[in-house]
């Protein structure tokens, strides 16, 4: 029995992770109709800004909590405005293989500079030691992750559903040009829009360094779950992804425990079920 | 379009006929006017650190010493990434030596890339000096005429770590393994002590190697079978990895973690405090004695990171090749092959070493402790030797190995 | 000379390179630019003539390579039978998921056979008799039609050739057949194919299956000669790739995607030594492409050729 909850509360925690990185896809997604698949990679880039933060300038963990998502966002501004927005009018699988070859370019550019093996970042002070449970030992550091990813998903939901400027990214998804006809910089929108998706993707990245160390390759190990989770709760949905990403978690986590060689694979049999079943996903409207 | 494959098809299959029939004769002279040898290690990946750059500097130091030239031919170093990848090994491989004329190739590190490149080497009769892989069926039932596998295998860490930590109390084990060759064979050799020495098995979890870089699940499995030692049946950056979480998830007061390949330049990212008390089975420290000291040293100011067993190895290997192909006359692979397992090897490395018929190096292997921070007094000052297992125990005998290729 | 002539003369010049390969450059290096050609001239009949994108199309170069390599090393087949049953597989496999996946249509299609092509690659890890990590090791060569030994390179050469040719003709038969028109039909305008009666869906499978198979072949072929079958072939960076070539080839084009294979082949074998600059260089030519190059090397060429030729025969 306490095997499985601790199986389950490390699913909760990888849950957390996705939760985040799918909510900035599914944003991205649900407003831009690009398939950012750069959002691996920029989480990556995220994580090494926290790092380089660290040992260049010595900027700890909760500043950099700020900053890298800043930075991430910039050039996410940047990639948006040069490169992404000539692909709007075309299919939308240009994005998909624009943002592949970026993806390939950064993890290539970092793999060259860093190597593979990983760079350590360290806990932060305030964040070490734990609880112990009973069933497991939770590291502080875990549950701030969860925390912290609750808080922010929660937050962006509220922003997207219930604020006056969520109502204009929404509006934007269904119609772009009768919501400039409105007055709206549709434009500006769509590129604060895929700035603030990428920050999101950076913001996990920074968690993940002390939990999964900072390497080139760590993005592109998530990615492709957590595409899966997008399109399992709905490439335009918010909550949706929110609550994938976490269930998806779970899932693993239960995995893990009965059937270990399978856990890798369950996230895309499961996709593969919903996309036949219910392919605008389980909380999404078809686009 | 018809028309041309009915004229293409047919000529294609007489082309094919004549090139068949016509059987070109096996390469060309060996000898190429130069004696090439490629350090294919992993330069940036999880075994960079223990291999890569620093078996590169250690085989450059080989040729130098032994004069840069032998038979009057120019002794060329040459390396290349495999990035751990067995198919980026096999491909150059196959380049270097179709292409390149390269003679030996040396390291490899990653027991999938060694078991990747052997059957080529064997098949193109170039030699391969494995330091690093730690399959021990290299010398087993995967054995091959051309290949040496020189600086330890998984049998002797299993045997000298293994039986240790069960004779201090551990005697229930789980293992955490890297899932692939080398870690399976690890596992398995471990198992095999732990039994004959009246302990338990509890289980395993194995991971996926490269790639993982967050080990609570396992550790997790771990902790819930109960078992009294934690195995770690991996190396590099995962070991490292393994031994910093299972710190962080407080692991370690109730069971024990024990590092069944851990290399110096893992206790040096780990720090003592993390990694003190670790057992663990070496065939070369630094700190061993005058002669030790004296190449390590050398090798630290052009590396700037005392030698690994691996590295050691390499030069270890590469000296004696050359003095093979001296002695021999040549550096056709029979020849070569027969002269370094007719010799003893007498290095810095180890005193009155011997290359079995299976291609198996038997030489001295050491069970060293890790210091706590307070006995160390330099530098690197990591070790504190226990034991000197000779080589007569530290491998597995000739039989033992069955390798079909050393049956008389 | 008339169009057909020309055209005639043109492959008859390519065909006699083709020959002449093993003589001119590395015949490993010809062989792989030979596979990868295949796979990428049977991707591009899903994608430029059918229209429809697969991200996972490295699951059936893959599984056919690990399929054919154990038949010939474990089951001692004869090469052309064990090349034979990899193709076979990857055609199974092409029906299986081609007839799930084609129900959904762009992104979501992409989507499927991702999804697809992971879960094989997470089968191919877990299944003891596919090596792992370590890979399908120390494939022999075999022999062909049981007496023509392969270990000859030269040899090798002309029987992947052969296969190349068997299957590029394949191909092309397709496209310039009744099927292929109707299949251009179906990415033009689908509505408008399904209201003139097309059963579409079964158009649809068939390219899938076709495409698989063949995708199956360029693998077998690929593990005979590099003697080797690894996780490399089912990684998704492997159907990124093919996207790739076919892109910078010219999708939709003949040879094209040969093209873009062989340039593709090229690059990564001159920048071997240099590490993580290939991915950063793929990656660059992949976004460039995206960009502004779309209709790819091939297709460039055409439009300039035909923009020179305004006014004249052509």
């Amino acid at each position: 029995m306490q095997a499985i909850f601790g199986q389950l509360l490390v699913g909760l925690i990888n849950g957390s992770f996705y939760a985040l990185l799918s909510l900035g896809l599914a944003i991205i997604f649900g407003l831009l109709g690009v398939v950012n698949f750069a959002h691996g990679a920029l989480y990556m880039v995220g994580a090494f800004a926290a790092w380089m933060l660290l040992t260049m300038f010595g900027i700890g963990y909760f500043p950099a909590l700020l900053l890298a998502p800043a930075i991430v966002g910039v050039i996410g501004v940047v990639l948006e405005r040069l490169l992404l927005r000539r692909l709007y009018g075309l299919d939308p699988l240009y994005g998909l293989l624009l943002t592949f070859g970026l993806t390939l370019i950064a993890e290539g550019l970092f793999h060259q500079a860093y190597g593979n093996s990983g760079q350590s970042y360290p806990v932060p002070e305030l964040l070490r030691g734990g609880f112990q449970l009973g069933f497991m030992y939770l590291p502080l550091y875990r549950a701030w992750v969860v925390g912290v990813s609750l808080v922010v998903c929660a937050a962006s939901w509220f922003v997207i559903e219930k604020t006056k400027l969520g109502a204009y990214l929404r509006a934007g998804t269904e119609n772009p040009k009768l919501l400039q006809a409105f007055g709206v910089n549709v434009p500006v929108m769509f590129t604060i829009t895929y700035g603030f998706g990428v920050a999101l993707a950076a913001f996990a990245g920074v968690m993940a360094a002390p939990v999964y160390g900072v390497t080139p390759l760590m993005g592109s190990s998530v990615i492709m779950v957590v595409f899966a989770v997008v399109v399992i709760g709905g490439m335009g949905s918010i909550a949706g992804s929110i609550f994938t990403g976490i269930g998806v978690g779970l899932v693993e986590g239960l995995t893990r425990y009965l059937y270990p060689e399978a856990s890798a694979v369950v996230v895309f049999v499961l996709m593969a079920i919903v996309l036949l079943v219910r392919p605008a996903g389980l909380f999404g409207r078809e686009r | 379009m018809n028309r041309i494959v009915r004229i293409v098809l047919p000529a294609a299959l007489l082309a094919l006929a004549a090139t068949a029939s016509a059987q070109a004769p096996a390469k060309g002279k060996l000898t190429d006017g130069v004696v090439k040898i490629g350090v294919l290690t992993d330069m940036t990946g999880y075994y960079a650190d223990l291999a890569g750059p620093g078996s590169v500097v250690a085989a450059r130091m080989a040729v130098e010493d032994f004069g840069g030239k032998v038979l009057g031919q120019p002794i060329v170093v040459v390396s290349a990434d495999h990035q751990l990848k067995a198919d980026v090994a096999s491909n150059t491989a196959r380049r270097w030596f179709d292409q390149e004329q390269v003679d030996a190739i040396v390291d490899l590190v990653s027991s999938s890339t060694a078991g990747a490149v052997m059957p080529i080497a064997a098949e193109k009769k170039r030699i391969t000096l494995l330091s690093g892989p730690g399959t021990t069926a290299f010398t087993g039932d995967k054995c091959t005429g051309y290949n040496v596998h020189w600086t330890y295998n998984n049998w002797a860490l299993a045997n000298g770590t293994g039986r240790e930590v069960v004779k201090q109390g551990g005697e229930s084990w789980y293992f955490v393994t890297a899932d692939y060759i080398f870690g399976k064979s690890l596992e398995e050799d471990t198992s095999r002590v732990v039994k004959s020495a009246g302990g338990k098995v509890l289980g395993a979890a194995r991971h996926p190697s490269p790639g993982t870089t967050d080990f609570s699940s396992y550790l997790l499995q771990a902790q819930s079978s109960g078992a009294k030692i934690i195995g770690l049946a991996n190396a590099g950056a995962d070991t490292v990895n393994c031994i910093r979480q299972a710190n962080e998830f407080g692991v370690t007061p109730k069971q024990s973690l024990a590092g069944l390949l851990v290399f110096i330049t893992d206790v040096h990212s780990l720090g003592l405090d993390a990694a003190k008390g670790l057992y663990l089975t070496t065939s070369f420290y630094w700190d061993l004695n005058d002669e030790t000291r004296k190449w390590s040293k050398r090798f630290l100011e052009k590396h700037g990171k005392m030698p690994t067993m691996v590295q050691a190895g390499v030069y270890s290997a590469v000296s004696h090749y050359l003095r093979a192909i001296r002695a021999a006359g040549t550096d056709d692979a029979d020849a070569v092959m027969k002269g370094m397992k007719a010799t003893p090897v007498n290095d810095f490395f180890a005193k009155n070493g011997r290359i079995g018929p299976d291609g198996l190096h038997r030489h001295d292997m050491y069970l060293v402790r890790v210091k706590a921070p307070k006995d160390s007094k330099a530098p690197w000052d990591y070790y504190e030797i226990v034991k000197t297992i000779p080589a007569a125990e530290a491998f597995p005998t000739v039989e033992a190995q069955a390798c079909p290729l050393a049956r008389k | 000379m008339t169009a057909r002539q020309s055209s005639l003369l043109g492959w008859a010049a390519l065909v006699t390179l083709g020959l002449a390969a093993p003589f001119l450059v590395y015949p490993v290096f010809a062989m792989n630019v030979l596979c990868l050609a295949l796979f990428a001239s049977a991707f591009n009949l899903l994608l430029g003539y059918g229209g429809l994108l697969s991200f996972g199309h490295a699951a059936f170069l893959g599984s056919a390579a690990y399929v054919t390599g154990w038949a010939v090393r474990a089951w001692g087949f004869p090469t052309e039978l064990a090349v034979l049953t990899g193709t076979a597989l990857a055609a199974l496999l092409g029906l299986v998921f081609g007839s799930l996946a084609i129900r959904r249509a762009g992104i979501y299609f992409a989507m499927i056979t991702l999804g697809f092509a992971q879960m094989i690659y997470f089968l191919v890890v877990q299944m003891p008799w596919t090596g792992g990590e370590d890979g399908l090791q120390g494939i022999p060569r075999g022999r062909a039609l049981g007496f023509v030994p392969l270990n000859q390179p030269t040899t090798m050469y002309y029987f992947v050739f052969i296969a190349f040719l068997g299957g590029f003709w394949l191909i092309h038969r397709t496209i310039h057949s009744p099927f292929g028109h109707v299949l251009r039909a179906i990415r033009e305008n689908e509505p408008r194919a399904l209201s003139l009666g097309y059963d579409v869906s079964r158009y649809k499978l068939l390219v899938f299956v076709l495409s698989a198979a063949l995708s199956g072949l360029a693998g077998s072929l690929k593990a005979v000669v590099l003697q080797f079958a690894s996780l490399s072939d089912v990684h998704w960076h492997r159907s990124g790739e093919v996207v790739l070539m076919t892109l910078l080839g010219g999708m939709g084009t003949v040879l094209g995607p040969s093209v873009g294979a062989l340039v593709v082949v090229t690059l990564e074998n001159y920048l071997a030594d240099a590490g993580s600059w290939v991915t950063v260089i793929t990656g660059s030519v992949f976004v460039v492409s995206v960009l502004s190059f779309r209709r790819g090397i091939v297709g460039e060429v055409r439009t300039l050729v035909r923009r020179a030729f305004i006014g004249g025969k052509g």
